[in-house]
């Protein structure tokens, strides 16, 4: 076999922090590479040097024997070389076809050729079996459905290799294997891909050969069959880390309680007729593929969305309407999906931040001025307890860590010993050791008789932490499962919206 | 070549950029003095001396520098809770109108008049400043296009108030309101010159304004609120409470410039009595990186051309127009240099 694809002694600098070091990797003909690391390995910056986003400090890029220029994307495209984002650059308001043609087509040309690129796109979806309607318009489209187009993107622009970045990221695992299926299609075609992931199994389940970074350097290349998950986790994080375990424990009384609550949006359906309740001590995991109404689900109960119909109960009390001022006065926490656009207020300080949300208690501040002592003392309490690190009361909160600020905010909720605490993917994007220690904040919380709502895309990580399981599909929750009769082929189907309707009291 | 983000902004770069926006700027205001057929640096020599080279002319610099100091903050506030407050030349206006028309016939002892007509300038403003605010909080309509209209709209109506209810009858025809009575007149800070007790006022806004901004609830919020609305938003802090807040409060501080320069200055309120100091504000601010004490350095940056250009008109012929040139390039060059400040160009 013959390398289509060599990337020689890559190295790329961001100022003091080494992305990459002397990173060298080649792909052949028909084959599909896996590229293994831990968020911040380096993965992604490797891609984009090699479609020209970046150019590189050292090192050079060869397609099919030519070295590329650097800093070309349309090199790369020219080339063969097709990318397919882990965010997807489609323009929502146009379709199929359009989006397919943007950017293909020479931009004097007066009019575009839409019979000749219909007839193309249309050879492509049927050679490599990724059906679609071009006239459909992309904002209607399901992610899975996003991401055909995005692969098609690529092949439409004459793609030979083909690389993606976190392509499962957005999708179930059926949707997920069902892709796998059509990329090792497309290798008998004579494509060959490369693809980014942090997930063992897919990487076993998919992969030829695994290319493992770790901290921008190449630690190790693998035949995927000779090699097992356990070697990989340890080749990619470095040493070993364990998750903590759920202890049993017995559960409390129930602290919040949805009762048949709807949530409307601009007049869309976000939350649908949904019933749930946490109890202390418990953790109650909602399961689902992204967009299914988890962002709602946490708008609520971040105070941010009220319900329209049904009543929300914290510890008795009415909190539909509360906002999210009065759920924290009345003893909610929450941890917001998003860290950076609702956790942080990322050029503010890390005191500051800290604070934030109880700004106004007389604990910190007094006839409207901040006490600043007591906020700063408040912050480096945090930074220690919840082990915060390369972090000062003073530091904006920006410089830290995806893990370290996630940490802070688990500890500005948890400082206060919260009734309820709301953790809405509270390991997004970390990496191994700080997903470990966020595990073990959470079960400390639970220990402790928090009620502790999990809203978790990791089907493996609402396993492993919660005591019941509720699936959210479209807006609707299903009948909570236990944790222990869950199986991996129950709550598949649960997240499919297969729940039998029997148990829909 | 492509933008890269700093990781941190030195706080030295903060400071020079200013200063190298200013130099950018009089570079690039040198061509246009050029081809006047002028020599660029003696044209400056003449404006540094017409604003910095005498006794009288410093302190008709610091008269100038007094509203700017305070429309300067007004949108320094405003801007920092990304509420973009382009209406500092009405609030001005209505300041200045309300102090005249009140102070003309108030019955109360001289300084605390004084101090009531401030009042009712700085209220005069903010109440302007609230429609435009609740505007965009209740309806989302772009403050930017209703504060500046209202400009022009304040702006006719004082027209119409000194041609008819305020008219000065004492002004020969002359349109002016009415003055402000003389008990109200503030105070000479130097003897025999126009600069008064108001740039100590104007002084001790910017650290009040300093003290809010960093030391009180309302502050933070407002920082807050403006760096990261929907982080500000599920901590709790009610943002169309904090945007009135900070509208007005921006909007008294331009009210404030208004009161100051008529007790200060004209006594009475005309349509030209404002060489644009609302806009000037932007510029100042922006100049300030939006900082409290920034804002008073930039005051007198931006006060100086103004004054040093009528000295340089005068004595080379280049139109005094050049220092509405400088000041809207400082402008640009600041943006500029504010984009280098955060992030840094790469090859």
């Amino acid at each position: 076999m013959t390398a289509v694809l060599e990337l020689s002694n890559i190295t790329k600098r961001f100022g003091a922090l080494t992305a990459n070091e002397d990173v060298s990797l080649s792909l052949a003909q028909g084959e599909i590479l896996a590229l293994l690391g831990e968020n911040g390995a380096g993965k992604t910056t490797l891609m984009n040097i090699l479609f020209g986003h970046y150019n590189a400090d050292e090192g050079e890029v060869r397609v099919f024997g030519e070295t590329l220029p650097p800093g070309k994307p349309r090199a790369a495209i020219a080339a063969g070389v097709g990318m397919v984002h882990q965010h997807f650059t489609l323009a929502g308001n146009l379709t199929v076809l359009e989006n397919v043609m943007l950017g293909s087509e020479p931009l004097g040309r007066m009019r575009s050729d839409r019979a000749s690129a219909r007839r193309k796109l249309m050879a492509i979806s049927e050679r490599f079996g990724l059906p679609v309607d071009p006239d459909s318009k992309v904002s209607r489209l399901s992610v899975g459905e996003r991401q055909r187009i995005e692969i098609l993107k690529a092949l439409y622009r004459d793609a030979r290799i083909l690389i993606l970045d976190e392509p499962t990221a957005v999708l179930a695992r059926p949707e997920a294997e069902r892709l796998f299926e059509t990329l090792r299609g497309m290798t008998k075609d004579g494509l060959s891909l490369i693809f980014i992931s942090h997930k063992l199994h897919e990487v076993m389940a998919a992969s030829d050969r695994v290319a493992v970074l770790r901290g921008g350097k190449m630690v190790a290349e693998r035949k995927t069959a000779e090699t097992s998950p356990a070697e990989l986790a340890e080749l990619m994080v470095g040493r070993s880390v364990e998750r903590p375990v759920r202890e049993d424990q017995s559960i409390g009384a129930p602290v919040l309680l949805a009762d048949h609550v709807t949530v409307m949006d601009d007049g869309d359906t976000k939350l649908d007729d949904v019933s749930f309740t946490v109890h202390a001590g418990e953790i109650l995991g909602i399961v689902g593929v992204s967009g299914n109404g988890q962002g709602a689900l946490g708008a609520l109960l971040s105070g941010l969305m009220h319900p329209s119909a049904g009543t929300l109960t914290l510890d008795g009390i009415d909190a539909g309407q509360l906002g999210p001022r009065g759920l924290i006065e009345a003893g909610a926490a929450r941890v917001p999906e998003d860290r950076h656009a609702e956790g942080a207020v990322g050029e503010m300080t890390v005191w500051e931040n800290a604070v934030l949300e109880r700004l106004r208690s007389t604990e910190f501040s007094k006839s409207g001025f901040v006490r600043r002592a007591a906020a700063r003392a408040h912050a480096a309490d945090l930074i220690k307890r919840f082990d915060v690190r390369g972090a000062s009361p003073d530091t904006r909160i920006r410089l830290l860590s995806g893990g370290n600020m996630q940490k802070l905010i688990l500890g500005r909720c948890l400082a206060t010993g919260p009734r309820f605490l709301l953790a809405n993917q509270p390991t997004r994007g970390l990496d191994e050791g700080a997903i470990a220690a966020v595990h073990a904040e959470l079960l400390a919380a639970r220990a402790e008789g928090a009620a502790i709502l999990l809203i978790s895309e990791e089907l493996e990580e609402a396993v492993q932490l919660s005591d019941r399981i509720q699936a959210i599909v479209k807006g609707r929750l299903s009948q909570p499962v236990m944790a222990g009769e869950a199986d991996s082929r129950k709550l598949g189907l649960m997240m499919a919206g297969v729940w039998e309707d029997s148990d829909a009291a | 070549m492509r933008l890269e983000r700093r990781e941190t902004v030195p706080l030295a770069l903060v400071a020079t950029a200013p200063l190298v926006a200013i130099l950018a700027a009089l570079v690039l205001a040198a061509g246009l003095i050029g081809a006047a057929g002028v020599n660029p640096l003696s044209a400056y020599g003449e404006m540094l001396r017409g604003a910095l080279g005498s006794r009288l002319s410093i302190t008709e610099m610091l008269t100038r520098a007094t509203p700017l100091i305070l429309t300067g903050l007004a949108a320094a506030v405003a801007f920092r809770a990304r509420l973009w407050n382009i209406g500092g030349e009405g609030q001005f206006y209505v300041g200045a109108l309300t102090t005249a028309w009140i102070g003309h016939s108030l019955g109360l002892p001289g300084p605390l008049g004084i101090a009531v007509l401030m009042v009712c300038g700085m209220a005069a403003g903010a109440l302007l400043h609230a429609g435009p605010a609740f505007l965009r909080l209740r309806f989302g309509v772009d403050e930017v296009v209703t504060t500046l209209l209202l400009n022009f709209i304040v702006i006719l109506f004082v027209g119409l108030m000194i041609e008819g209810p305020l008219r000065d009858p004492l002004a020969f025809g002359w349109p002016q309101s009415v003055p402000v009575d003389g008990d109200y007149r503030l105070p000479d800070l130097v003897p025999r010159t126009r600069l008064h007790i108001g740039l100590m006022f104007a002084i001790a806004a910017a650290g009040v304004v300093w003290l809010v901004l960093t030391r009180t609830v309302f502050g933070v919020e407002t920082r807050a609120a403006g760096l990261n609305a929907r982080a500000a938003a599920f901590a709790g802090i009610s943002l169309s409470r904090t945007i009135m807040g900070v509208a007005l409060v921006s909007g008294a501080l331009a009210g404030l410039a208004g009161a100051v320069e008529v007790m200060g200055v004209t006594g009475g309120v005309t349509t030209t009595m404002s060489p644009g100091f609302g806009y000037a504000g932007i510029v100042v601010a922006m100049l300030a990186a939006l900082h409290p004490a920034g804002v008073v350095a930039a005051a007198i940056f931006v006060a100086t051309v103004f004054v040093g250009a009528d000295a340089m008109s005068r004595a080379t012929g280049v139109p005094s127009f050049i220092s509405d040139v400088i000041v809207a390039l400082s402008l640009l060059t600041m943006l500029v240099a504010l984009l280098f400040t955060t992030y840094r160009l790469r090859r």
